[in-house]
């Protein structure tokens, strides 16, 4: 790190700069590698609350990831975990055999909404509706991000997108997917929430979410699933805070926020 | 009553300059520097010293690249 009185206008307290008081880090379980997301992507903050789960848990050598096609398909590169990648949308395809084949591991898929809602419909359904003991993290963002903004499924209605200039116009184009409310109604589902990462407030409640996930996956209680509501600044045109704005206004009355499903709940 | 004082630490050569660290300090501890780091960023710097280390910043920064250090006098 560099030298600490060079980086502050102000000068530090050399008395409170002390391993000590030392309240929060970035988690050793993540590489030294910057992440190549763009600036204020939730990717990062999601790829940060996890590890930082894997690190508080002491999982490290038990958990497995599997990478999808996306923004995040270097996901492997940052987690310092065993990471698996699929082809475009089978994430929870492959999960499926790592899960077979290593019954008493954690096991994860991390997906973007391209991946999981367009690409891979088929296999998240049926992976789902098997009730596999996978903990699935959706990034929700509305956008097919690597190839720089196209429709995705998940694109509100009227918003502007490469692929719909003129705003997503339901008649032509269908209805915004709600994949947790589709999840919520299978069976072998056992959890599944949305969540957001746009406020410090939203990013407490998704890291509880991500540690509730985990702990199910430990009694073996079936699919669960994460919905991370997040932003794209780059392919929305917009700056990160403006982007959290929109967020915070538009995504999230559309898709709200809270627990679909609870394990012996509704 | 217990007062908190806070201190942070910012890999600024890591900072990317979305301000969302900014935005979510309670107290304006936090700005952006006139200067620019080697990704050609403005980064994010103390200019106050009224860090009351709530964690908000580490928290909502993507890069995880604040340390945030408290101490408590009671």
């Amino acid at each position: 790190m560099t030298n600490p009185i060079s980086i502050n206008e102000v000068p530090v307290n050399p008395e409170i700069i002390q391993d000590e008081y030392l309240i929060y880090k970035k988690p050793s379980t993540l590489t030294d590698k910057p992440f190549h997301y763009c600036p204020g992507c939730g990717h990062s903050t999601v790829h940060k609350l996890l590890m930082e789960l894997v690190e508080e848990i002491g999982i490290q050598s038990d958990i497995i990831g599997v990478a999808p096609v996306g923004c995040s398909v270097f996901a492997y590169d940052y987690m310092d975990i065993d990471m698996q990648e699929a082809a475009h949308g089978r994430a929870l395809a492959v999960a499926t055999g790592v899960r077979r084949m290593l019954p008493d591991k954690y096991v994860f898929t991390y997906q973007g909404d391209g991946d999981l809602a367009a690409i891979g419909t088929a296999e998240t359904i049926h992976a789902a509706n098997r009730g596999e003991n996978i903990l699935c993290i959706f990034i929700n963002n509305g956008v097919y991000g690597m190839t720089s903004g196209q429709m995705a499924p998940t694109t509100l209605a009227g918003m502007v997108s490469t692929t719909s200039p003129f705003g997503r116009d339901v008649k032509t184009q269908g209805y915004p997917l709600k994949i947790g409310e589709l999840l919520s109604l299978l069976p072998g589902v056992a959890y599944v929430t949305r969540q957001s990462v746009h406020t410090p407030t939203n990013v407490r409640k998704t890291k509880k979410a991500l540690k509730q996930a985990l702990e199910y996956q430990k009694q073996g209680l079936g699919f669960c699933m994460v919905e991370v509501v997040s932003n794209c600044p780059s392919n929305w045109k917009m700056t990160p805070l403006e982007s959290l704005k929109f967020v915070e206004e538009k995504m999230i009355p559309f898709y709200p926020l809270g627990d679909l499903k609870v394990p012996g709940g509704k | 009553m217990a007062k908190a004082f806070g201190e942070i630490i910012i890999d600024i050569d890591k900072c990317k300059g979305c301000e969302l660290c900014i935005d979510s300090c309670p107290q304006n501890t936090l700005a952006l520097a006139p200067k620019i780091n080697q990704k050609g960023y403005h980064y994010a710097i103390k200019v106050q010293d009224n860090c009351t280390g709530c964690l908000n910043c580490a928290l909502v920064c993507p890069e995880g690249i604040i340390n945030v250090y408290r101490k408590i006098v009671k």
